[in-house]
């Protein structure tokens, strides 16, 4: 069945040719028609678990949708048919000019848009023509903390949640502001830019508490999450993802499913002396949460340093994925997607919430296309891989043993110290880095939006001095197969297989959004905001924007009935850095060697933080 | 053609190598010492009330702007210090480009000893303390030839980025294994 997928990919990689040249003539965006590789299969497909995924009121008070992260608006009245009537309702500059990767929020009437570092909080009011501001909060994060971001100064996302908007600041702060009157609520200090700590993750609020986490995994930091009170924003519990048992909160209800992860105090142990205090594994992705069971997810990023030699063991609990009660923190159970990370392949993707066909009933599980490249089934009570199954190009793996749950490593593509490894896929970004997928009930699918990066990597030692960057890697980072750099695939979870693919010139650092319409939007580092058909791909709608989109695109139900779709543009991220840290691109390994695979990106879009919200006309 | 006018020549020849050798690679130990100074903080494209002068060229700098030797010891802290996993090989990423032609806080090379000793204000660390005054000079001229400055046969020839050798991600590659419980 792989083989007749990847024929099919192969017809693809001509079609997309053909299109992309007749798009070059008319300066359209760059991208192939879709190319269908599979019927979308009717009877029973995944489902988002009800207590995870309430009934959708309209409002978008969080950056997944919902505990179960879904992204899927259960709005219908722009659908295929009508879309292409998409007509801009207004448009706000937030005024800045760094990676754009939040979505706005929608409570009530009133939208809430958190920008880049410094972080301005703005709050527009909705209920009158051209949505003009109610208030703005500037939390005035540290200036220096930009020089410990590692990969633009970016946030990505506030939450709502009882009157309050949560949001963290790029210099370690967690804010809470009144969302009536954007007075200051509480703020708490939790990272520290003097050891490389920063936060550009959304918090997650759940049974009472702010979730957050670190970034900083190229700095040498120690990796943690944290449980702040809504109400105080008093720290309820903080667990590491590296050291000894009592500092994971690792105790007598963990039971992770394979033997590799049994055993005391095994973030020390699979560590060099004492390299845990310094191992990275932090947590600037995404948390889902199920009320049923009061457990959170999360996936940890890469150990550091890059440099794997300065490492040797499984590096735990770096670069997978943990399960935990909210209300004490104590994991319940671990799974390691890349023990020993090789190539920077973080594990923070999100993580949606599904329930699945499984004999007669259904079976609760994950479903998560990994930075490593392999679509994950695994059942969320245990942490039991059901199935890994490659949505991208890999060489890199050989596949995912399910008896012990390790990924197989391709020792052919085994970085060795002096030499320069080639053709390394997916690259460090992964087949997929930060960017959220969207599932839909109404389909089944999960609608990816991802990239096809293939790098060199040479080593040298890092030396760590706190406040600078632990890396110990050159990587420059080029197109993979087929030439196309960005790929939206929609995936069937059921029959692990690409629906439909849209091959997309420059890589996709944009999220994406599915609605109930049958209408899934994503945008391209270009500017082009898409609107496809969710059963085949087709494009229905683009409009350009004023810089690339690396934002999550949302739907809401507007004071007067009707929907809306929202983006904000602003180019930059990883990916983006090119543009908005005005970089040279003659050095290839600019931005962690992803500088080389955007040569052009410069000369296709500028910065610049705008949102753009659109409705249908009356 | 006498013999003699083949010495002179041949001593012609010498000279000009052994001068080419002398300022290539004229090592600042021999310099008459100056103080082991490193320049405070001065804003480089900046209004100078009164006159509009700038200060003058720190005397150090002589002893370190196009000097070979200064260049190689630079290049080597740039790695050592972590200098590069900020500013890549020039082209930037965390902090910026400096392999560009674009200095936000000055592209002599007193100004840019003064911002590695003193950091700046969005993210640039402060190494003074940290490393000594002749490391810091060392670092701002090879700073200062990753944009080309200096001229030419005083930067290594030896790059430290990766090769730019072709991609060959277009090669066939064999199956991957799908895993799947439910087929096992």
């Amino acid at each position: 069945m792989r083989r007749v997928a990847t024929a099919l990919l192969g017809v693809g990689a001509l079609v997309a040719c053909a299109s992309v040249t007749a798009c070059n003539k008319s300066q359209q965006s760059q991208s192939s028609a879709p190319v269908i590789t599979a019927p979308i299969v009717g009877g029973p497909h995944a489902l988002p678990p009800a207590a995870a995924a309430p009934a959708d009121d309209g409002n978008w008070t969080m950056p997944g949708k919902n505990y179960a992260s879904t992204r899927f608006s259960a709005l219908s009245q722009i659908t295929p048919a009508n879309v292409s009537k998409l007509a801009l309702a207004f448009t706000f500059s937030t005024g800045t000019t760094k990676g754009f990767e939040a979505p706005p929020l929608v409570v009530n009437g009133t939208m809430y848009v958190i920008t880049p570092f410094p972080n301005y909080l703005f709050a527009l009011d909705l209920t009158k023509p051209g949505a003009p501001t109610k208030w703005e909060f500037k939390p005035k994060p540290a200036a220096a903390s930009q020089g410990v971001a590692c990969c633009d100064v970016v946030n990505r996302g506030a939450v709502y949640d009882n009157g309050k908007i949560f949001f963290n600041t790029l210099d370690g702060q967690t804010f809470a502001v009144d969302a009536n009157s954007g007075q200051m609520v509480w703020h708490t200090q939790l990272g520290d830019i003097q050891k490389g700590e920063t936060i550009t993750m959304a918090p997650l609020v759940a049974d009472g508490k702010v979730l957050v986490g670190d970034s900083g995994g190229e700095m040498g930091v120690r990796g943690w999450i944290a449980a702040l009170d809504e109400g105080s924003g008093k720290v309820v519990w903080k667990a590491y993802n590296t050291g000894p048992d009592k500092d994971v909160l690792i105790g007598a209800n963990f039971h992770p499913f394979y033997a590799s992860d049994r055993g005391k105090d095994l973030g020390v142990k699979t560590w060099p002396p004492d390299a845990w205090k310094i191992g990275g594994a932090t947590v600037w992705g995404w948390i889902s949460y199920d009320p049923e069971t009061k457990l959170i997810y999360y996936g940890t990023s890469n150990p550091g340093p890059w440099n794997p030699d300065q490492r040797p063991g499984d590096n735990k609990w770096s670069s997978g994925i943990f399960a935990r009660n909210v209300d004490t923190g104590q994991a319940a159970w671990y799974y390691q997607s890349s023990p020993h990370d090789l190539f920077d392949h973080d594990d923070v993707n999100e993580i949606i919430l599904a329930d699945i066909p499984w004999g007669n009933g259904r079976r609760p599980v994950l479903l998560r296309p990994d930075r490593n490249g392999f679509f994950y089934v695994m059942d969320r009570r245990t942490g039991q891989v059901l199935s890994a199954t490659p949505y991208g190009y890999i060489n890199v793996y050989k596949g995912v043993d399910l008896k012990s749950g390790r990924i197989i490593p391709n020792p052919d593509k085994s970085p060795k110290p002096g030499r320069v490894t080639r053709d390394i896929c997916p690259a460090s970004p992964g087949a997929k880095d930060w960017n959220p997928a969207a599932f839909s009930p109404v389909t089944g699918l999960v609608y990816i939006p991802h990239i096809n990066l293939c790098q060199d990597e040479g080593h040298m030692e890092a030396n760590y001095i706190s406040g600078t960057p632990y890396v110990g890697a050159d990587v420059k980072m080029y197109a993979g197969p087929g030439g196309n750099r960005g790929v939206f695939t929609a995936w069937d979870p059921i029959h692990r297989r690409p629906v439909w693919e849209i091959k997309e010139d420059l890589p996709l650092w944009s999220p994406a959004l599915v609605t109930a319409g049958n209408v899934v939007f994503y945008g391209t580092m270009d500017g082009w905001f898409k609107a496809v058909d969710a059963r085949n791909g087709k494009l229905l709608w683009q409009f350009k924007a004023g810089s690339g989109i690396i934002g999550q695109p949302i739907s809401y139900r507007g004071p007067d009935g009707r929907q809306y779709i929202a983006v904000i543009c602003g180019v930059g991220g990883w990916a983006g850095a090119i543009v908005d840290a005005n970089m040279d691109p003659h050095d290839p390994t600019g931005a962690l060697g992803f500088a080389n695979a955007v040569k052009d990106l410069p000369l296709k879009t500028t910065a610049g933080g705008i949102l753009y919200v659109f409705t249908l006309p009356r | 053609m006498s013999s003699r006018f083949r010495v002179s020549v041949a001593a012609i020849a010498v000279a000009a190598i052994a001068l080419c050798a002398c300022n290539r690679e004229e090592h600042h130990s021999r310099a008459k010492p100056i103080g082991e100074t490193i320049p405070t903080s001065q804003s480089p494209a900046t209004i100078f009330p009164g006159n509009g002068t700038p200060p003058p060229l720190d005397p150090r700098a002589a002893l370190y702007d196009n000097n070979a030797n200064a260049i190689g010891q630079g290049q080597q802290l740039f790695s050592m210090m972590n200098c590069v996993g900020c500013h890549s090989h020039g082209g930037g990423g965390m902090g910026p480009a400096l392999s560009d032609d674009e200095w936000r806080y000055g592209g002599r090379i007193d100004q840019i000893a003064a911002s590695i000793a003193d950091g700046r204000p969005n993210g640039m660390p402060s190494w003074r303390g940290k490393l000594t005054a002749d490391q810091i000079w060392d670092l701002a001229a090879y700073v200062r030839s990753l944009s080309g400055l200096p001229s030419k046969d005083a930067v290594s020839s030896r790059s430290e980025s990766m090769s730019a050798g072709t991609p060959s991600t277009l090669t066939p590659h064999g199956e991957i294994k799908n895993s799947d419980a439910a087929q096992q």
